[in-house]
């Protein structure tokens, strides 16, 4: 008994003071991040000491988060005596941060443990550089969520962009990788401004920097949806919304595959944390068209991305598109929630908002996972072509079955966790024709038909991914040299299925996590119809799901009819080539391909793509198939603006003539200028 | 109280378990009849499972565990779609595991696996089959999704035995939009069963295959499982119908007791055989369709559910 009541002081005085143990475990991830420097180049202890050390912390960053998410305190806040003279670091930690610090801990702890074993010497960067910037990168995003003021907000965005765009270029004697690295800098910059001027709105004229002067201020719907405009902009940039995602397909395939996993898992999710924290929490006045447009850009990216996603033949491209799409689901539950929430329906607000929620967890971690899995690949087999794999379930057993449950959850099948996101938000759907908007009603029902052929086409790019990556045979002879991966990336990787396992089959708990998230932010949670067996968002006739009893039953089934075939049927089994309907001569070309995969997609969607395709002629000796996909939105937007800067900035050169005696004329003029002005 | 819905629930998934090859069977019987063809006994399936059963299985080289579990996995599934469907009672104890949208997920699940493991052996026809079985899969779900919006709107669930128990309820004239959705639902059920228009399941021309080439390499009781849960499927998908749009007889809440029971199986197996043979008849007046003529069937069939759901709309506005 005495014992039990320690626990529960020891947990009070945990939660009572969680802001300030996050704190010093943040500030231990710095510590590790700098004691690389002792042994700059040796991988032993800088990789296999230190960042064991950090996953560990992760995993208290995820305790202590869900410790204070469970026990629902008030905010608490913490002022530092950092940063400007008038504006010290505030810092708060709420029932939001803590959900995504949560996320945070939980997929950073798999990624760490990963990255303990991933990392090889004369690769890239010394190991004690990439040990520190990973460990800064690590440290922004949680100030980030952290963040009670915009000063420190910005610090941590920017210092978060660096650290990842020096991750990313990490292999910098490349040429692409150095482009790709640029195009990220860019993007996180533009998007970076739009969030600084977002800021200068929300401070509606007080000139207060701190988030409680923001939640203070009363803005005019105008200024309010400049902000809005302004934030979604600037965060989008950041998750990679289209028109804003060209970055993304760019630098997750330069980055080293536990950075493109840091990325993909958690750094989008900071500008889903962004954004919800400005729309939800700063704001105060919310017009229903957003909500409207957010499900329009989030429906688009999720066709776009998925689409994108089905006709790459690079497998962390793939990947990176795949994100596309997951993020455009994401921000369509935002967009759900603030419909419903502008409409006073308070309950599937908090639903929709839920499975944004929830989905962003689940994403950090079966993309981590899979991003983990495709560096588990390379090692094992130096390319990222897909159509230079196949057959690796073979000579990768564990890393094979890690990624069929990424894979499976990704995909959104039932009883892992994506399915439970993507059901919520089918749900919310549903409840569309209740919105006293009658063009919306019907239209916002094709918005789920959308969503459903986003889920299906997700299901085609995984059975893709999967299919050409580990099944079949394999498409070069020195795959048979491919070996699994190490005891730590494995624990790395189970870690992260075990994730996507348990919040599929007892998603109550992550329905409570987010529940807890919904009735701070909207006054109203979807918990309630749940038990230990079921969830029931609305209400158990309504609709109700058991990922637990679906597994045990699918289990139970299939033990059952082993038993009974075993025990009925005789159990021979004779190994013999493949029959493939009696054809000789088969190789592993006559296998589907990667572009062969991709050709239903660019038959049936050719409009998304600008296609360049070279066709062997019937008489040549060596046949060559060529095929270039490219993004239309490149050439239609981004091409356009770089000239557009490009020719501003030779215009502006003519200024620049080169001669001393003419600048000196400039600044004559300029302050002949100044003084007519000034007197 | 508890366990008597338990035995309700057992009885129900083995008489799924029963019946789905005899459905097939019943089809395959129409078919012939309708083409003037010597029509093969209805337990003709049963006869092949037992002769498949007894077989020894002969197993590709490069097979991996994933290709020899998938057959245990779609029965799994199967089966438990079958516990799940209230196809006699609406009172089951599984009933809640899943409503009609998890339904669709855990079809999914299956047609996953089916696909993965025709990727496994590396053949030219098992790739061509998984890719053009995901192809169909990802156009069917919309237009499945949109239907079941209709029934949402009508019923205001997506939980299965409270669809059955709303559109049980008596009324005096039938809404168009449940006519539209039921058209579209039909032709959903035509494509994911991999029958004409879409796929023939008797054909024996490889480079027309789509469900036929995924499981070129199953053998023995590997097949047979997966041959069962294909009947098992197709029995799935004509009780979510009937579910949906044609509910009497199945015993609702409160109708406890052996007569309620008996009236539903007798109410499910006429239905059978009438869906049988409209479903032989259907395949026996059509051709089969090029496979990139497949979006177009398929974008009907969602089309017609969407006229579904603005004719309802437009009804209530």
């Amino acid at each position: 008994m005495n014992f039990l009541q320690t626990i529960s002081e020891e947990t009070a005085s945990l939660a009572a003071n969680g802001l300030r143990f996050i704190l010093m475990l943040v500030a231990i991830w710095m510590i590790l991040g700098l004691l690389g420097w002792f042994r700059p180049h040796s991988i032993r202890y800088v990789a296999r000491a230190l960042f064991p050390i950090g996953a560990l912390v992760c995993l208290g960053v995820a305790v202590l988060a869900g410790i204070f998410l469970a026990t629902g305190h008030e905010p608490e806040v913490l002022v530092l005596p950092l940063g400007l003279p008038d504006l010290p670091f505030h810092l708060r930690l709420d029932v939001l941060s803590s959900f995504f610090l949560l996320l945070l801990g939980l997929a950073a702890a798999g990624i760490s443990t990963f990255a303990a074993g991933y990392f090889r010497s004369g690769e890239g960067s010394a190991p004690a550089l990439l040990g520190l910037q990973y460990h800064v990168f690590l440290t922004a995003m949680a100030m980030v969520m952290l963040a009670d003021d915009a000063y420190l907000f910005m610090v941590a965005w920017e210092t978060m962009a660096l650290s990842s765009y020096f991750l990313v270029t990490s292999h910098h004697r490349i040429p692409e990788i150095r482009m790709a690295g640029f195009l990220y800098l860019v993007m996180a910059h533009v998007g970076a401004i739009c969030i600084l001027l977002c800021f200068g709105v929300l401070q509606g004229g007080s000139w207060q920097f701190t988030f409680d002067a923001m939640r203070g201020a009363s803005l005019t719907p105008f200024l309010a949806t400049t902000a809005f405009l302004l934030a979604l902009v600037g965060f989008g940039a950041k998750a990679g919304l289209v028109p804003m995602h060209v970055w993304l397909p760019e630098a997750h395939p330069a980055a080293p595959s536990p950075v493109s996993a840091m990325m993909s898992g958690i750094m989008l999710k900071t500008a889903i944390y962004g954004i919800l924290r400005i729309s939800f929490d700063l704001l105060h006045v919310r017009l229903w068209w957003w909500g409207v447009l957010l499900i329009f850009l989030g429906l688009f990216s999720g066709i776009f991305g998925a689409i994108f996603a089905a006709v790459q033949t690079d497998m962390k491209r793939l990947l990176a598109y795949s994100s596309i799409e997951n993020i455009g689901l994401i921000f369509t539950g935002i967009g759900l929630s603030i419909l419903f929430e502008t409409c006073n329906l308070h309950l599937f607000a908090a639903l929709a908002l839920s499975a944004a929620l929830i989905h962003a967890l689940n994403h950090s971690l079966f993309k981590s996972l899979l991003f983990l899995v495709t560096g588990s690949v390379l090692h094992a087999t130096q390319t990222r072509n897909l159509g230079k794999l196949g057959g690796l379930i073979r000579r990768m057993p564990w890393v094979a079955t890690l990624a069929l449950v990424g894979t499976l959850s990704i995909a959104g099948l039932p009883p892992f966790n994506g399915f439970v996101s993507e059901w919520l938000l089918l749900q919310s759907f549903l409840f569309t024709p209740q919105i006293p908007h009658a063009f919306l009603n019907m239209l916002i029902p094709l918005g789920a038909a959308a969503m459903a052929l986003i889920v299906a086409l997700a299901a085609y790019v995984m059975v893709k991914f999967y299919g050409v990556i580990f099944l079949g045979q394999p498409r070069e002879a020195s795959l048979v040299n491919a070996h699994d991966a190490n005891w730590l990336e494995c624990l790395g990787l189970g870690w992260l299925a075990l994730g996507c396992i348990l919040i599929g089959v007892l998603p109550q708990f992550a329905l409570g996590a987010a529940a807890k998230v919904t009735q701070n932010l909207l006054n109203q949670s979807v918990a309630s119809g749940s038990t230990v067996w079921f969830i029931a968002p609305i209400a158990p006739e309504q609709a109700s799901y058991s990922g637990l009893i679906l597994l045990f039953g699918i289990v139970g089934v299939v033990g059952v009819t082993f038993v009974l075939v075993r025990l009925l049927a005789h159990g021979r089994v004779r190994r013999t080539p493949a029959w493939d309907c009696g054809y000789p001569w088969q190789t592993p070309r006559m296998q589907d391909t990667a572009e062969g995969f991709g050709q239903p997609i660019r038959h049936m969607f050719g409009i998304f793509f600008r296609m360049e395709r070279d066709m062997p002629a019937p008489t040549d000796s060596v046949p060559r198939y060529r095929i270039y996909l490219e993004d239309r939105l490149w050439r239609g937007i981004y091409l356009p603006i770089a000239r557009g800067v490009q020719g501003l900035a030779d215009a502006v050169s003519v200024l620049q003539g080169g001669r001393l005696s003419i600048y000196l004329l400039y600044s004559f003029v300029t302050l002949l200028a100044l003084l007519v002005f000034v007197l | 109280m508890r366990g008597i819905s338990f035995i309700r629930q057992f009885v129900e998934i083995g008489l799924a378990i029963a019946i789905a090859p005899l459905f097939s069977g019943w089809i395959a019987q129409c078919r012939a009849w309708m083409q003037s063809r010597s029509a093969p006994l209805l337990w003709q399936p049963f006869r092949m499972l037992r002769k498949l059963f007894h077989k020894e299985v002969a197993l590709a080289t490069d097979a991996s565990p994933l290709f020899r579990a998938t057959p245990y996995v779609l029965f799994g599934t199967m089966v438990l779609a079958a516990g799940i469907i209230p196809s006699l009672v609406t009172d089951l104890p599984f009933a809640r595991v899943a409503d009609s949208i998890a339904l669709i997920g855990l079809f999914a699940t299956a047609r996953v696996f089916l696909s993965l493991a025709a990727m496994d052996i590396g053949t030219a026809f098992g790739t061509l089959g998984a890719r053009r079985e995901m192809m169909i899969g990802f156009l069917a779900e919309p237009a499945l999704l949109m239907v079941l919006f209709n029934a949402f709107l009508l019923y205001g669930k997506t939980a299965l035995p409270s669809l059955v128990e709303g559109s049980s309820a008596p009324r005096s004239v039938v809404d168009p939009s449940v006519i539209f959705a039921a058209v579209a639902f039909v032709m959903v059920l035509l494509a994911e069963n991999a029958r004409i228009p879409i796929d023939n399941p008797a054909t024996h021309l490889e480079l027309t295959m789509i469900h036929e080439s995924m499981i070129l390499e199953y053998s023995g009781r590997h097949l047979a499982l997966v041959e069962w849960a294909s009947s098992l499927k197709l029995f799935n998908y004509a009780c979510m119908g009937f579910a949906l749009f044609v509910p009497w007889g199945i015993a609702t809440h409160g109708a406890d007791g052996g007569v309620p029971l008996l009236m539903a199986v007798a109410a499910l197996i006429g239905k059978l055989v009438i869906a049988g043979a409209a479903l032989a008849l259907i395949e026996s007046l059509s051709a089969k369709l090029r496979i990139f003529r497949a979006p177009e069937y398929l974008a009907m069939s969602f089309l017609l559910a969407v006229l579904g759901l603005l004719v309802h709309l437009l009804q209530g506005a």
